[in-house]
């Protein structure tokens, strides 16, 4: 029926174009009456551009601020082209042009953080990794207070890097990855296929999503104090066992703990919209229900999942406090997760700008933390577009039709 | 290979609301018996208790007995995936698995259930369920490309031919048309003349110039008002019940006075 439909309206659609042909001939198009000409709004915006700019002059004193030039450029603009419309068409028209450039302001003041922020780290990290490239092979064991005044004073080389922020971010978030997508995906499974919107299910759902809230530092703490528990009774309560309590396992633990309610929504929304009827033809078909869900629920829903599961990754990947207070930071590189100490690239950021390796000459550690920020903000992103790839790569092919 | 069905007492629930009261019809094997009646009568929600497809719906459960060639699917201890193995079903709407290429969709029966299948057996199997489905001269020479890239008519007839594909001895038929433009609904009319040769074929429908062309016998269904059980009106000859039919709602019905 539908197709029958859009054939019409294709069968339609070229015969208004002889009748263009001949209104070209007349004195314009009665449709296009009383409308201002296309080429108003850059009239607007350059005069906006121009008495802005005037305006800062005159209010800023001493320098010019390009962000107090383009907010009142935008203020002028858009009640500018409010009344060029009111005046050229109509009030109903220029309401409509009105709202339009609000929405589009507000898009465009939300976009300003996002840009700023990404400018600042790219402008400050960028210049020091290119000329420091070992800030990615090094790590801190052979830094010290005395390397750094050399630099600031004598010119030398920056010292040092943050391998082991890499390293220890890589173990501890894969780690994390691995305790959460299991226990996320099957709690998911649970609510969506075997729950029958039970009392039990709903409590899942209420505490997962108390679970998104919780404070990051707070799940580091409880991680502690499950990881301190777990070794004081099974293992001992020596120094040495309290040592082993903060290493890069802990840290995943916690990572885990503001993960899984992620896992869970984002896996619990993909099966969601997984349709009723493909489960139904597969059991249908006499086939089992656990086989159902592995042979066409998850892989019919399995790009978003995926996606779903990256977004998360990169959302703990740059969490701080709990890492800090559950691994620790260390200078030396290490590879082991369940023993010791272990530096992420948060943490270290954190550590350099808090407590510079020299005191005296804190630049180089500045330098260092905005190298490290700006890795930290590539490999985020890397994460985000790999999220779109896998759910590009696993989508099931459109329909033809 | 085909079987009867008979169903005795049969009461359809959904939680505590009664949706289909006492049935009590036998259907014959190699035929075809289409199911009738206004919406919301319990034509579909019948049908879905032949192969215990009803009780896959959160609180949904059926009381009385159904016996394939005398033996009782309602029996407790009777697994209900060994009974859709043997009763197939092919939806309203087509729903081939969009994962899957038109082969796989074909197998998915063996797939799904993780049969292992010789390339030779899955290449018989695959043509044979294909020509069953009429299907196999327009996909032949795609048998590899997604089968959500069929037309709605080809797609309902894939799955009609996945069904065929695991050799159930009734195939249940949900308005196997009502998405289908007229040339599909054609195609797949035909295929059902072909299925009761080797099948027992049960097709709920809202057209009843479509049962009045495939059934050999007619099942009308009606519901006496909003929130009571649907019942068996009458069960008989399709030309019986469209010509001559005995109660008076069946014939205000066919007649075109209500529904």
């Amino acid at each position: 029926m539908s197709t029958a439909v859009k054939k019409t309206d294709e069968g339609a659609a070229p015969e208004p174009q002889p009748s263009k042909n001949g209104t070209s001939a007349k004195k314009g198009n009665a449709f296009t009456a009383g409308q201002k000409p296309r080429w108003v709004w850059a009239v607007v915006l350059a005069g906006a551009l121009i008495i802005g700019a005037g305006i800062t002059v005159l209010l800023g004193g001493e320098g010019f601020s390009v962000t107090g030039w383009l907010i009142f450029s935008a203020i002028v603009f858009v009640i500018g082209m409010y009344v060029t419309t009111r005046v050229m068409e109509n009030k109903r028209r220029a309401t409509d042009g009105l709202w339009r450039n609000l929405v589009w302001a507000a898009f465009f003041i939300a976009l300003i953080p996002l840009i700023s922020l990404l400018w600042t780290v790219f402008a400050q990290g960028l210049p020091t990794l290119l000329s420091n490239p070992s800030l990615l092979t090094e790590d801190m064991s052979t830094t010290n207070g005395a390397t750094d005044q050399a630099t600031v004073d004598e010119g030398a080389p920056l010292a040092g890097g943050f391998v082991h922020g890499l390293i220890g971010t890589l173990m501890i978030t894969v780690l994390a990855t691995v305790i959460s997508v299991p226990i996320g995906l099957m709690a998911s499974i649970y609510l969506t296929e075997y729950s029958r919107g039970g009392l039990f299910a709903r409590s899942i759902t209420f505490f997962v999503d108390v679970m998104t809230g919780i404070p990051s530092i707070v799940a580091g703490l409880f991680a502690f104090a499950a990881v301190n528990l777990f070794v004081t009774t099974f293992l001992g309560t020596s120094p040495a066992h309290l040592q082993m309590v903060k290493m890069g396992l802990t840290a995943s633990i916690a990572l885990s703990v503001l993960m899984i309610p992620v896992v869970v929504r984002s896996t619990e929304e993909m099966l969601r919209v997984v349709p009723n009827e493909l489960r139904e033809a597969s059991y249908a078909l006499g086939v089992r229900k656990w086989k159902t869900i592995m042979k066409v629920v998850l892989p019919t829903s399995i790009s978003g999942i995926a996606s779903g599961v990256t977004l998360a990754i990169a959302r703990v990947a740059g969490e701080t406090a709990p890492i800090l207070v559950t691994a620790g930071f260390l200078a030396t590189t290490t590879w082991n997760p369940f023993n010791g100490w272990m530096t992420a690239l948060p943490v270290y950021i954190y550590r350099q700008l808090i407590n510079p390796t020299a005191p005296g000459a804190p630049l180089p550690s500045e330098l260092r933390a905005w190298a490290a920020a700006l890795v930290l903000i590539v490999i985020v992103m890397l994460l985000n577009l790999i999220a779109r790839i896998v759910a590009q790569a696993f989508a099931p092919a459109k329909t033809g039709r | 290979m085909a079987k009867r069905i008979d169903t005795v007492d049969l009461n359809v629930y959904y939680g505590s609301f009664l949706a289909v009261e006492d049935v009590n019809i036998r259907i014959e094997p190699r035929s075809v018996t289409a199911f009738i009646g206004p919406s919301g009568c319990g034509k579909t929600t019948f049908l879905r208790t032949i192969n215990r497809m009803h009780e896959v719906l959160p609180g949904a459960y059926a009381d009385g007995k159904i016996l394939l060639d005398g033996d009782n699917i309602y029996d407790p201890g009777v697994d209900p995936v060994n009974i859709r193995a043997e009763v197939g079903m092919v939806f309203q709407r087509p729903n081939p698995f969009p994962t899957m290429s038109i082969r796989e969709n074909v197998l998915a029966g063996y797939k799904l259930n993780g049969t292992r299948l010789s390339k030779s057996d899955a290449d018989a199997i695959l043509e044979k369920s294909l020509r069953g489905a009429n299907l196999w001269n327009e996909v032949k020479d795609r048998l590899d490309k997604p089968g959500s890239g069929l037309s709605g008519g080809q797609q309902q007839r894939l799955c009609i031919a996945r069904t065929v594909a695991v050799e159930p001895s009734v195939i249940l038929m949900d308005e196997p048309c009502s998405a289908l433009d007229p040339i599909s609904t054609l195609a797949v009319e035909d295929l059902i003349n072909q299925l009761k040769e080797d099948y027992t074929v049960v097709i709920v429908t809202h057209n009843m110039q479509q049962a009045a062309r495939v059934a050999d016998k007619t099942a009308f269904f009606n519901i006496q008002g909003t929130g009571k059980p649907g019942q068996l009106i009458e069960y008989a000859d399709t030309k019986t019940i469209f010509q001559n039919p005995e109660n008076e709602q069946t014939l205000n019905y066919i007649s075109g006075r209500f529904g």
